[in-house]
């Protein structure tokens, strides 16, 4: 039973990081009909951002907490410059191509920058793995019985990051004037555009938008597993990539829900069968959600209109 | 735009019967490899370069079938290499000490090969109609993300299965492979995907590429030819896997990764989506010029460390390749043109027809 409990919250943990990365994944979705096939390899970017901060700061600095928030800020606001240069650059001149150059365009991005990342050329990484500073000293916070079940102090923090993040990101759709227009973009944006919605610029914003939200996602899970790697882009955002497809891709409490039933899986799976299976997981649970619910979860197959 | 398949459909008055003419490359093509494999029998190095290209030709081929004629976009091909060339390396470790009985050492050994070959396509094949089907109900985007968890998948159960020896691999595997059989498979390929492009079939597959939707209302099954477009795929990048394993010394779950499903990812588009010579001429210098900068480099001399940074920049290069195509040039070297198409007007010409 305590097991049990334990797991749930391990589970938890992971599973709202995997929300955070697959809240962008279903915003742009949203708004362009893409699958930003680069979204995870762009946080991949931005956590190597925060641990240069990081480093920057010192040792003292970067445990302190307005280290933790310079360390925050540095890597969203990075994000969303990188974000927004890809949208500029890479995909703005190709929106009104057949889609697939688009597609071909994001796996591109995404190739260049995980193995861009993976050379030793100037300021870039190298391939090995990099230990991510302890900027949230673990300890455990919760303890139950003879260590039957442990809460962690990370464990709490990143969940209540994650949790207050997608609750300003709720705000902000269904809120504000910008998320207004972004639904109607999403609705159907050659209408929003005739209505005297900006397109351009609230696609651009919402690439921005879904960068700083996946920047803030991959410090969590740097700090949950205490390492950064170029290849770390790649695997969270595909996982990601299949709770936002579980919830229904272009559905935003789809996409938290599903991150949470995929962060629940794993851990069980981990927890209960074989730990080396983990990777397979995700993927095995993707083709039987395509096989019986492609629409996922809270999503619809709409036909395609002309 | 131009049905691409045309060309193959005109000319059905040429001066060879048309029976003939799907065979006629093969009769050809074989005293030219016989010989090639004579006089090659002195150096392995360029037995085993003909050979990488060779499998990478099939792999380019196969995969445009997919990608450039039916416009899905597998980003797994790789993963069905791996499925082929595991269950090929099994198939031919196990029969290692049978020899069939009443025929020389050397063509029970070929029949074999064959066989193990033709187990590890049908494998792949059998991998991708499973792959397929769920995914190819949708769009082409999930096609994507699928075949690349799928690639994944296999790595993962290979690593854990004893008997694809594990993360080390399968090794002593009898090198059955020679440059005559890979080509024989590559005009086989080749062959394949000529015919398809030009029959009724690939009619279908160049609707469902130009609009998913009219393909549908002009009452094309859309899922029934993608599915068998992806099953044949793949049944041909099984074989490239088995022929792949059956020339190099070991397999391990490393040479199958995503980063070969890119290579060959890159030679299609580079090529031309949907243009079968294309993605040949892309997979030869595709293949060469790494092995030609590494030589380059290594002969410079000195900075050794140079010839190795060549693996390492080729990847990122590649993701920057795709990228500035797409911007510039999105049909890549060919379009949907054939190498005959673009030749200069002196060339021989094939016949426009049906226009």
């Amino acid at each position: 039973m305590s097991q049990l409990l334990q797991h749930l919250i391990n589970g938890l943990a992971s599973g709202t990081i995997y929300a955070l990365v697959a809240l962008g994944y279903t915003m742009v979705y949203g708004v362009l009909k893409l699958i930003n096939f680069a979204h995870g390899d762009v946080m991949m970017v931005g956590v190597y951002m925060g641990y240069a901060t990081a480093f920057a700061l010192g040792r003292e600095a970067q445990r302190s907490l307005w280290g933790v928030v310079v360390i925050f800020a540095v890597a969203m606001g990075g994000c969303a410059l990188l974000g927004f240069l890809i949208e500029r650059f890479a995909y703005r001149p190709l929106r009104e191509k057949p889609r697939l150059t688009a597609l071909i365009t994001a796996i591109g991005i995404s190739f260049a920058l995980s193995y861009g990342f993976q050379l030793d050329i100037g300021f870039l990484p190298g391939a090995s793995p990099r230990a991510f500073p302890e900027v949230i000293v673990p300890t455990e916070w919760f303890i139950v019985g003879d260590r039957d079940v442990v809460v962690w102090n990370w464990q709490v923090i990143s969940f209540l990051i994650a949790v207050s993040l997608m609750g300003a990101l709720q705000f902000l759709v269904y809120r504000t004037r910008f998320g207004k227009a972004m639904r109607a973009v999403s609705w159907d944006h050659r209408t929003a555009a005739l209505m005297g919605i900006p397109t351009d610029r609230i696609i651009a914003l919402t690439f921005m938008l879904s960068s700083a939200l996946a920047a803030g996602a991959g410090l969590l899970y740097a700090i949950k597993d205490t390492s950064v790697s170029p290849l770390m882009g790649l695997y969270v955002g595909l996982k990601a990539f299949v709770a936002a497809v579980i919830g229904g891709i272009g559905n935003v409490p789809g996409a938290v829900v599903g991150a949470l039933l995929l962060g629940l899986v794993e851990e069980f799976v981990v927890g209960y069968a074989a730990s080396t299976w983990r990777d397979a997981v995700a993927f095995g649970f993707l083709i039987l959600v395509l096989l019986v619910k492609p629409g996922g979860l809270f999503g619809r197959v709409a036909a395609e209109k002309v | 735009m131009a049905t691409p398949g045309a060309t193959t459909l005109s000319d059905d008055t040429g001066p060879i019967p048309p029976a003939l003419r799907g065979i006629l490359p093969v009769l050809l093509a074989l005293p030219v490899l016989a010989l090639a494999e004579w006089t090659l029998g002195a150096s392995p190095f360029a037995t085993y370069l003909l050979s990488v290209v060779g499998v990478n030709i099939i792999l380019a081929v196969s995969l445009n079938i997919v990608n450039g004629m039916t416009g899905q976009f597998s980003i797994g091909h790789a993963g069905f290499m791996a499925v082929g060339a595991y269950i090929a390396g099994v198939t031919s470790l196990s029969l290692k000490e049978i020899g069939i009985p009443g025929v020389p050492v050397a063509v029970s050994d070929q029949l074999l090969f064959v066989e193990a070959l033709l187990a590890g396509g049908v494998s792949a094949a059998l991998c991708g109609f499973l792959v397929g089907l769920p995914s190819l109900r949708l769009r082409g985007d999930y096609l994507a993300i699928v075949t690349l968890g799928f690639g994944e998948i296999i790595r993962v159960f290979v690593q854990n299965t004893e008997a694809f020896g594990r993360a080390l691999g399968l090794s002593g595997i009898p090198q059955y492979s020679s440059v005559a059989m890979v080509y024989f498979w590559v005009f086989l390929v080749v062959l394949v995907a000529r015919r398809i492009a030009g029959s009724s079939h690939g009619r279908s597959l160049w609707a469902i590429r130009e609009d998913e939707v009219a393909a549908e209302a002009m009452g094309v099954d859309t899922t029934g030819y993608k599915v068998r477009a992806f099953v044949i795929s793949s049944f041909f990048a099984g074989i490239a896997g088995g022929l792949f394993a059956h020339f190099v010394p070991i397999i391990n779950p490393g040479s199958f990764t995503f980063v070969k499903s890119m290579e060959i990812v890159v030679m299609v588009v580079l090529g031309g989506l949907g243009s079968t010579t294309g993605a040949i001429v892309a997979a030869i210098f595709l293949t060469l010029l790494p092995e030609g900068l590494r030589s380059l480099f290594g002969a410079m001399g000195a900075e050794g460390s140079l010839a190795q940074k060549v693996d390492q920049i080729r990847m990122p290069v590649y993701g920057i390749l795709l990228v500035v195509l797409m911007l510039a040039r999105p049909q890549g070297l060919f379009g949907t043109k054939e190498l005959w198409d673009v030749l200069p007007r002196w060339l021989p010409r094939k016949k426009k027809g049906l226009t």
